[in-house]
């Protein structure tokens, strides 16, 4: 079963060691993004890791404008807009075991090398329907 | 196995098919099946004359492809004969594979994928990987590039600028996979220095070898960045810095300055400089200088400011950055190094917090968010 880990600029409810990156020292977030590397090497050897990608805050939401005209833009995202940061996709046999991933991802490293508790959204990816259904 | 050997060959053998009659799209997908064959042939039973060998295979598939796209369409088997040899491939058939894969006609990621295909001898698995995208997509990518230039003809003089220009992005856009594009950029801009006699190509390899003496000093073990100034120069590659300078000092002596002989001309300056103090920053500005008036373009402005700061001053620098268009990506990272230098730690730190929103790398991101934390630790 596919899940995908969902990061959160914002939008996500607050971590218990929330802080911005920039207040952390530099060994910190060196230490930080060092665990999410470890995290991710661990997880391709059990053979659970998919894909993951960071992604950039910037951006605009864009549609459809009607024939012939140019689609729409509209950015840079309200301070309000939930941001998601990035993503990883596990390929694990459980809930229980993307529950016990998400929890140890979430663990990782911040301000004064505490965990940072920050929530990551979890959410099943939809599969194929199954061949026998009786 | 040579597969050194295999991806040299790769153009020759191109030529060789279509100087037999076959055209450009068909021989070429004939060779990378000759090629993906040798690789998995070679290892155990390698051929006394793999060139030879690369044509004896290629060939019959062709034949064999050709037939059955005639059969399927009913019409006459006409190429059932072997054909007569035909002249050799020369290095200007290879040249003209150059020009032919860089055609303006191509988008950049179409010409840099069948650039490495056909002139690299890569296998599509291979450029997909290193662009981390599925095969199949690559494999789209290549046939709809082969179908944008099907009707040029392959006898005709190309422009070596649009080559350079994706050989450069090869080199500059390196991403991950078992094939290092660094190094292949590197080889293809070599081979092209030998069948073209043009400063520009040397100018471009030169830029190449220099920036990659500093590559290994580049990053630290975690994979961060490393500043230029605080890179151990001890760790660069002399030997390739000495190649670098030979080949440019030869271009520039024929006068016929271009961009990439006058960035060349910046990375040998840096190469240069035994400790990051002794950089000769006038002559660098100098050299900016010249590259604004060979092109005006926005991002040469904007690390003229890093180099106008570190010759007159970061508020010499400030001032050059002013008339730079903020939209620019780095302008903030830029500005967040001039403030510092200019001993506003405070600014600084909030340009380079602002600047890593505004990264376009992870490594970027993370090194800029670093240079915040660390302004904000020492104001603490």
């Amino acid at each position: 079963m596919k899940y995908l880990l969902l990061k959160h600029y914002r939008g996500a409810p607050k971590g218990v060691n929330d802080h911005p990156m920039d207040t952390w020292s530099p060994q910190e977030v060196s230490d930080h993004i060092q665990y999410m590397d470890d995290f991710a090497k661990r997880l391709a050897t059990t053979g659970e890791y998919v894909d993951g990608q960071a992604l950039s805050p910037e951006g605009a939401f864009v549609r459809y404008d009607g024939e012939g005209r140019p689609p729409v833009t509209d950015g840079p995202f309200p301070e309000t807009k939930d941001l998601i940061a990035g993503w990883m996709v596990i390929d694990v046999d459980s809930w229980e075991r993307a529950v016990e991933l998400a929890g140890e991802l979430s663990a990782a490293p911040g301000k004064d090398g505490k965990p940072i508790h920050e929530w990551l959204e979890v959410r099943p990816f939809l599969t194929e329907p199954p061949t026998i259904t009786e | 196995m040579d597969e050194a050997l295999l991806r040299r060959l790769t153009p020759e053998v191109i030529g060789v098919l279509v100087r037999r009659g076959a055209d450009f799209a068909a021989g070429e997908d004939a060779v990378q099946d000759a090629l993906v064959e040798a690789l998995r042939v070679w290892p155990d039973d390698p051929p006394r004359d793999p060139k030879g060998w690369l044509v004896t295979v290629a060939w019959r598939r062709f034949l064999d492809a050709t037939r059955s796209e005639t059969a399927r369409r009913r019409r006459e088997d006409v190429l059932e004969a072997e054909p007569a040899p035909g002249p050799a491939a020369s290095a200007d058939d290879t040249l003209q594979l150059y020009f032919l894969c860089a055609h303006p006609a191509l988008t950049p990621s179409s010409a840099v994928a069948l650039t490495l295909r056909a002139v690299g001898g890569l296998t599509t698995r291979q450029i997909a990987e290193a662009y981390l995208v599925p095969e199949a997509t690559m494999a789209q990518r290549i046939s709809r590039a082969k179908r944008t230039v099907s009707g040029v003809r392959l006898d005709q003089p190309g422009d070596v600028a649009t080559v350079l220009r994706v050989l450069y992005l090869v080199f500059n856009e390196g991403y991950s996979g078992d094939v290092d594009l660094a190094a292949e950029a590197v080889r293809l801009t070599r081979q092209l220095a030998t069948v073209i006699d043009h400063p520009e190509v040397s100018g471009l390899l030169a830029l190449m070898l220099l920036h990659s003496a500093r590559r290994p000093s580049r990053t630290a073990p975690d994979g961060s960045l490393v500043p230029l100034a605080e890179q151990d120069r001890s760790r660069w590659d002399t030997r390739l810095i000495a190649e670098g300078v030979e080949v440019l000092q030869a271009a520039l002596a024929r006068d016929r300055l271009g961009e990439f002989q006058a960035q060349a001309a910046i990375a040998a300056l840096h190469a240069d400089a035994p400790t990051a103090e002794e950089t000769d920053w006038v002559q660098i500005v100098e050299w900016y200088d010249e590259l604004l008036r060979l092109s005006d373009n926005p991002v040469v402005r904007l690390n003229r400011t890093v180099a106008v700061g570190q010759a007159d001053g970061p508020r010499a620098g400030l001032a050059a950055l002013a008339e730079v268009d903020p939209a620019l990506p780095r302008h903030t990272a830029a500005a967040a190094y001039l403030h510092e230098q200019d001993g506003d730690p405070v600014t600084a730190a909030r340009l380079y917090a602002e600047a890593a929103r505004k990264a376009s790398s992870a490594a970027e991101r993370d090194h800029l968010t670093r240079q915040a934390a660390r302004l904000n630790a020492r104001e603490r």
